[in-house]
């Protein structure tokens, strides 16, 4: 069975699509300013679906006006990690929501490996499933190195 | 090759991708081209920018004529750029230079929106600062305070009062510096991504520029404040006492005009700002002359008339009545 087919890493928003360009992370970026939220960007090396919290690169950015300040970040967050993945994030502080409301991958490494299904044997038969990514066998920084 | 089926705003239009038809109705960008320097000021509102700056700044000639033939060239460049003749995107960086209370912050609000008409900010905003906005208080602290500043200004101006204090010669280790070089790289690189402008007392920014010469070549505009003659701060005055609702009563302004000659002289007259200092203590002591008479019926006239006893309370003609002159 394939498990990875399209060899790329699908998750958050727009995940299924090509690269969006700047031009266009600038625009979803102007979408959340206008509607309030704060930026951040984020990073890691380690893309298992139940690594919930990535990296923050520098704090969330509250009281932005203008896209071209997240776009500054995120391009200084690719100059110090060119091979890991980047999502920005956009929290929504409003009381009662209190949470992230658009987060999408912005940058990803060239080759993507993907996940192996690994089968445990327990209690006889029984089967226990877990998900490994293949990146993590090398240590962190090394695992996406070309 | 197939035409996407998805279409994400902004995205970069595919030669030949009849999937999306541009829409019918969006004229040629030629057809609206504006043609004129009053077309220009029309479509982007500007002209009524400036002629509220010229309305409702008092004096301030040299300034305003600055102002104007900055607007000149802005809109000139547009005009240009309409007719395919390009040019590199004019500096916009500025200093403003003027003693306290010259209008400088005032008018950088305005510039900021003047630039937001003509579009070279996209929105307009100004954020104001001061050293203790940019520079850190140990190692590592300052570039990402200055770079925080920096994002938040994006997209409008950045105002940086009193910015010689950001270089401090005394002390060759002084986190100033680092700010400074951030924003040189700023200024520099990201153009049409936001618009500076220095502002402090003329000669400490001239001590400034002689030792940030890069400071100095990356700013196009020096524009100078000038004080404000007697007639105009007396002018300033009764133009913020009608933005409040107050006025001078029969003999409150002869009262105030001797108040500002005394004032004048003094050390530490920070121009508008101390008249709108002083008729804040005014209004002060109105309210307790009215607060004293406690069963009179207060008319509308009672409560919006500074008297003459409440500009002459002032601690300025008790001075002048002691000191000899
Ligand atoms: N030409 C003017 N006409 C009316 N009000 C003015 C004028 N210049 C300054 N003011 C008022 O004086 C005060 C101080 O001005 P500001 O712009 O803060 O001065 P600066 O930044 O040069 O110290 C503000 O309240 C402003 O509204
Ligand atoms: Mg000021």
């Amino acid at each position: 069975m394939m498990t990875n087919p399209t060899g790329r890493l699908t998750q958050g928003q727009f995940s299924f699509l090509p690269d969006l360009t700047d031009a266009e992370i600038a625009l979803q970026v102007e979408y959340g300013l206008k509607r309030g939220y704060a930026w951040s960007v984020e990073y890691t090396d380690d893309p298992h679906p139940r690594n919930t919290y990535w990296e923050m690169y520098g704090m969330p950015m509250f009281d932005l006006k203008d896209a071209a300040g997240v776009l500054a970040e995120l391009a200084e967050c690719r100059k110090t990690f060119p091979d890991h993945y980047i999502r920005l994030m956009a929290f929504d502080s409003t009381r009662g929501v209190e949470s992230v409301a658009m987060s999408f991958i912005v940058n990803r490494p060239k080759g993507e490996p993907g996940f192996g299904l690994a089968r445990q044997e327990v209690n006889g038969r029984t089967l226990r499933y877990t998900v490994h990514s293949y990146a993590t066998e090398r240590p962190e920084r090394e695992r996406y190195r070309r | 090759m197939s035409t996407p089926l998805y279409s994400i705003p902004g995205a970069p239009v595919v030669a030949g991708a009849e999937a999306t038809p541009a829409p019918a109705a969006a004229p040629a960008p030629e057809a609206s081209a504006p043609r004129t320097v009053g077309e220009v000021l029309a479509e982007t509102q500007a002209g009524r920018v400036l002629e509220e700056l010229d309305r409702s700044l008092v004096g301030l000639a040299p300034v305003k004529g600055r102002i104007r033939d900055i607007a000149a060239l802005l809109v000139i460049d547009k005009l240009r750029v309409s007719l395919g003749l390009r040019a590199e995107s004019p500096s916009l960086h500025m200093c403003f230079t003027g003693n306290p209370g010259t209008g400088k912050t005032t008018v950088a609000l305005r510039m900021a929106e003047i630039l937001h008409r003509l579009g070279y900010v996209r929105k307009g905003h100004l954020v104001a600062v001061t050293r203790d906005d940019l520079v850190g208080q140990y190692i590592g602290h300052t570039a990402p305070k200055t770079r925080e500043v920096l994002k938040k200004a994006m997209g409008g101006v950045l105002f940086i009062d009193e910015a010689y204090y950001l270089y401090r010669p005394e002390n060759e280790r002084d986190y100033g510096q680092e700010a400074i070089e951030i924003l040189l790289q700023v200024m520099e690189n990201q153009r049409d991504d936001l618009v500076v402008i220095l502002a402090g007392y003329h000669d400490r920014m001239e001590t400034f520029f002689r030792s940030n010469p890069g400071m100095r070549s990356r700013i196009a505009h020096h524009i100078d404040f000038p004080d404000y003659a007697p007639e105009d701060l007396l002018c300033i005055a009764e133009r913020m006492l009608e933005q409040q609702h107050y006025r001078f009563g029969s003999g409150a302004r002869a009262a105030f005009e001797e108040y500002l000659a005394l004032r004048i002289r003094q050390p530490q007259f920070a121009n508008a700002r101390s008249v709108r200092n002083a008729l804040d203590r005014a209004r002060l002591r109105q309210a307790s002359r009215l607060f004293a008479e406690r069963d009179r019926a207060l008319g509308a006239d009672d409560l919006t008339t500074l008297s003459v006893a409440d500009i002459r309370g002032s601690r300025v003609f008790a001075a002048a009545a002691t000191a000899p002159l």
